[in-house]
């Protein structure tokens, strides 16, 4: 006789809601959000059609550019931000290989939507984590919030927004930034809240206002963090434009989701070592720009 | 000129949530260790009475943990009191809106750390010009006036380092030429020279009292050590866990320590060097050509006596006319410690 038999029935078998009781529930909530939808779809679409039009441009503009003129651009970004002839001969190798294999149009649509979502990323996530880093309670608010966008599955917040907007370049680049966002705010709240206790009493005695500490003091001090939140914000952006695009985000990520559905082995291999490529690039470049922020703020000795 | 002392009048500092509650406590007496042990909060100041006098150093000592950063942080309320006035100009500091101490703070008052806090990103010139940087001050006219600083503090070309390239002193010129670069009436310094070495200490030591000949600021000095205070200090006043024990000119205080604590302090200092002639000086003039000035140290006198191998000395003011004598017994009889208070 096992122990669940020996049990009252209550302990033995979980009390479940009623079966009619639990689908009645799962439908009101449902049928809920599409009033919700339907009502307001509109008056979202309109809010993200700036977004939407940002995005359109900028790809545009990536695709329209001649990809010799597109190197050199590139390239040059790299030499500014990590200043390494290898790095920038890395790049160029990179691009040509991509370009050669069929992939550029695939890439210059993903660095678009990398780049528009690292942008909206840094455009919201930097105000939020300085508001975190003052106050303790806005802190408390935010940071399970950020939990829940890190662990939540993105199949499960592609539903909702899928509902609000349907199949599109926003949704996906929505999608990208509720999984990316969290590093950069929590990065440029704790760089904020690390700087030097005694720093900032100095600008308090000189009578900085919290103005001019937060510009003066604060931000620049937590810049290394600060950046290597983006740095993490732009990795976690590349990782996620494959599940994009099952919402209509294309570029590498479709290609990738193609080979998937058809076991295409070598176009699933490329194209997503296209996206390695890229990840590469753009970490070492920002990881070697953020020491050089760091230069000079590192000890003082004495 | 305007009178720039400061009037620190019964003030009280209780660390903790509920400072003010136990005020009464302390006053009746309760210890520093009993109310930290039966009510968990820490007594920071008790009953501070100090006149700053304007244009003059003054300098808080005591040993760590007597409460001097915190004394000086309320002259610019970087602490809030429990209670108790700070008053300058006719002004109760504690009592400032936000606005106007913020104010206060930008144009009366300019501070140099312990552990220096200039900011890392910044190069020294900008480091320099960081307050008036705040006040709103024209970059031309900010950079001129930094530059005219780091010059009289001795870092001229230094301009576009960074903190983390100079040493511990340099660091410290900067912190020097970034307080006075505000051109502040009040100069805090808290324990500005502890982080030094001995040699590159005497040397801010002289600069310090060099520019002061000229700037006649009101300096608030702190410092845990009695070489420095008496060799800076115009009026000196002695912090214990948060108490004022004595405060009075150094010689005051060499010659008639209140305490075995203050004692203690004094025992190893050179009383030639801080004792004066005027203090041992007898009415009778010495009747001998040797002139000694008021206000020369015994030391000095003794040198002179010897040099000139006479045994008594005249005592004259600074126009010349005798106030005074002096013997070499009683120079030498005041130079040596006395055994115990
Ligand atoms: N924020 C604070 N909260 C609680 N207690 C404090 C706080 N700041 C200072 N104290 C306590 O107040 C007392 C005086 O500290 P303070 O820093 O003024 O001493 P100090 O004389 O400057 O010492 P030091 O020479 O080490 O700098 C100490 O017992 C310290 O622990
Ligand atoms: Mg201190």
């Amino acid at each position: 006789m096992s122990l669940k038999e020996m049990l009252p029935d209550v302990l033995a078998e979980f009390p479940k809601m009623g079966r009619a009781d639990l689908r009645d529930f799962k439908k009101g909530i449902d049928e809920t959000f599409r009033v919700f939808t339907r009502e307001n779809g509109e008056a979202i679409e309109n809010f993200f059609y700036p977004l939407k039009m940002f995005m359109v441009w900028f790809e545009k503009l990536l695709l329209a550019t001649p990809w010799p003129l597109m190197i050199v651009v590139l390239c040059l970004l790299v030499w500014l931000g990590a200043r390494s002839i290898t790095m920038v001969i890395m790049t160029a190798v990179a691009l040509f290989l991509i370009g050669y294999l069929g992939m550029w149009d695939d890439t210059m649509r993903t660095l678009a939507l990398v780049s528009v979502s690292t942008f909206v990323c840094i455009a919201i996530g930097i105000p939020v984590g300085i508001l975190m880093a003052k106050s303790d309670r806005t802190q408390a608010v935010i940071v399970p919030i950020l939990d829940i966008m890190q662990t939540i599955p993105a199949f499960v917040y592609l539903i909702p927004v899928l509902m609000l907007l349907g199949i599109g370049k926003v949704p996906g680049l929505i999608a990208v930034c509720i999984y990316a966002i969290p590093p950069v705010v929590r990065l440029t709240d704790l760089g904020i809240r690390l700087v030097d206790k005694d720093v900032l009493e100095a600008a308090d005695a000189f009578g900085a206002s919290p103005t001019q500490k937060m510009f003066k003091v604060q931000l620049p001090l937590a810049l290394p963090n600060l950046f290597a939140g983006v740095n993490q914000t732009i990795m976690m952006a590349l990782a996620m434009v494959v599940v994009a695009s099952l919402i209509g985000a294309h570029g590498l990520g479709s290609q990738v989701l193609k080979a998937v559905n058809n076991q295409y082995l070598t176009l699933g291999m490329m194209n997503g070592l296209a996206i390695v490529a890229i990840a590469i690039v753009f970490d070492r470049v920002s990881q070697k720009f953020g020491k050089r922020l760091q230069k000079h703020s590192e000890t003082i000795h004495g | 000129m305007a009178d720039n002392g400061i009037e620190v009048k019964n003030l009280y500092k209780i660390f903790g949530p509920h400072g003010d509650r136990y005020i009464q406590m302390v006053e009746d007496g309760m210890s520093k260790d009993e109310l930290n042990a039966k009510h968990g909060h820490v007594l920071g100041l008790k009953n501070i009475n100090i006149s700053m006098p304007s244009a003059k150093i003054q300098v808080i000592m005591g040993l760590s943990g007597s409460g001097k950063s915190t004394m000086i942080r309320h002259i610019n309320r970087l602490i809030e009191p429990t209670s108790g006035e700070v008053i300058y100009q006719g002004q109760d500091i504690c009592k400032m809106s936000k606005a106007d101490l913020m104010n206060f703070r930008r144009e009366k008052t300019a501070m140099v750390f312990q552990k220096f806090a200039l900011l890392p990103h910044r190069t020294v010139i900008d480091n320099t010009l960081f307050g008036i940087e705040i006040q709103g001050a024209s970059r031309g006219q900010a950079e001129e006036r930094a530059k005219h600083w780091l010059k009289r503090v001795g870092l001229e070309g230094y301009e576009t380092y960074y903190p983390n390239q100079l040493s511990g002193g340099m660091q410290q010129r900067v912190g020097l030429a970034r307080a006075l670069t505000n051109d502040a009436d009040i100069l805090m310094m808290d324990e500005a020279f502890s982080a030094l070495d001995p040699l590159i200490r005497m040397d801010m030591q002289s600069i310090l009292l060099e520019l002061q000949e000229e700037l006649h600021k009101t300096i608030v000095f702190i410092t845990h050590d009695l070489d420095e205070a008496l060799r800076l200090g115009d009026k000196i006043a002695i912090l214990r866990d948060g108490e004022v024990v004595q405060q009075g000119t150094g010689q005051e205080i060499v010659l008639n320590p209140a305490d075995a604590y203050i004692s203690d302090f004094v025992k190893e200092v050179n009383r030639g060097r801080v004792i004066k002639v005027d203090t041992v000086m007898t009415e009778n003039s010495g009747n001998t050509t040797l002139r000694i000035a008021s206000g020369s140290s015994l030391e000095d006198a003794a040198k002179r006596l010897i040099d000139a191998g006479e045994t008594a000395a005249d005592v004259v003011d600074a126009s010349g006319a005798p106030i005074g004598g002096i013997t070499i017994k009683a120079t030498i009889d005041a130079m040596v410690t006395p055994a115990t208070h």
